[in-house]
């Protein structure tokens, strides 16, 4: 399922209009990416719960060549699945 | 502080909803979602990830607290994949901390 998908069916299921639907999903994950990218945490009770973690430096290697290279610092959302969900998905 | 669920229902709400209505919406919108995974199908939202359903193949483990052999079952568990356009968000806004970057005001 995209994005486009998610929409209509936000709109079939709730009877909003598509563009109103369409607004729903922006806000939904341009909210988490701004509070992500803000170094919060995201919480959503059922579904997943969001927060950022930093990875310092380190010597990598490139897989191709095995040539040593310095992976600079950065930062990654790291995903925690919401025990409601990890139960429905699960047998 | 983190981002709640009724933080993004004050958002909709300022679509002109009534709160009743955004609560609403926004909780089937949640609802879609798990139904989707529950269903074994992926989702992808461009400009912010994907989430996929993984199928896990029995393994043998161990009990870290005791240290005694056990079998994990088959199982299956959602992941998530951060789209590039994430990625260079949260790395964007914020400048690193540790120093290296190359223009730290002091």
């Amino acid at each position: 399922m995209n994005k486009l998908e998610l929409v209509s069916a936000l709109k079939n299921s709730t009877g909003v209009s598509k563009t109103d639907a369409a607004r729903v999903v922006q806000i939904f994950f341009d909210s988490m990416a701004d509070a992500l990218s803000e170094g919060e945490r995201v919480e959503i009770r059922g579904l997943c719960s969001f927060f950022v973690k930093e990875y310092k430096s380190y010597v990598g290697r490139n897989p191709k060549t095995g040539e040593p290279v310095e992976i600079p610092p950065k930062r990654l959302p790291f995903f925690k699945c919401g025990k409601e969900l990890k139960e429905r998905v699960d047998y | 502080m983190a981002l709640t669920k009724s933080d993004i229902v004050d958002m909709v709400c300022e679509l002109g909803f009534t709160k009743k209505e955004s609560v609403r919406v926004v909780e089937e919108l949640i609802e879609i979602i798990k139904q989707n995974l529950q269903d074994g199908d992926d989702v992808l939202i461009s400009g912010f990830g994907k989430f996929c359903v993984k199928e896990k193949t029995p393994r043998r483990g161990r009990n870290p607290a005791t240290g005694s052999d056990l079998m994990l079952r088959s199982r299956r568990v959602v992941t998530f994949k951060c789209s590039g356009k994430l990625r260079d968000k949260i790395n964007g806004k914020l400048p690193v901390k540790s120093g290296s970057s190359n223009e730290t005001k002091n």
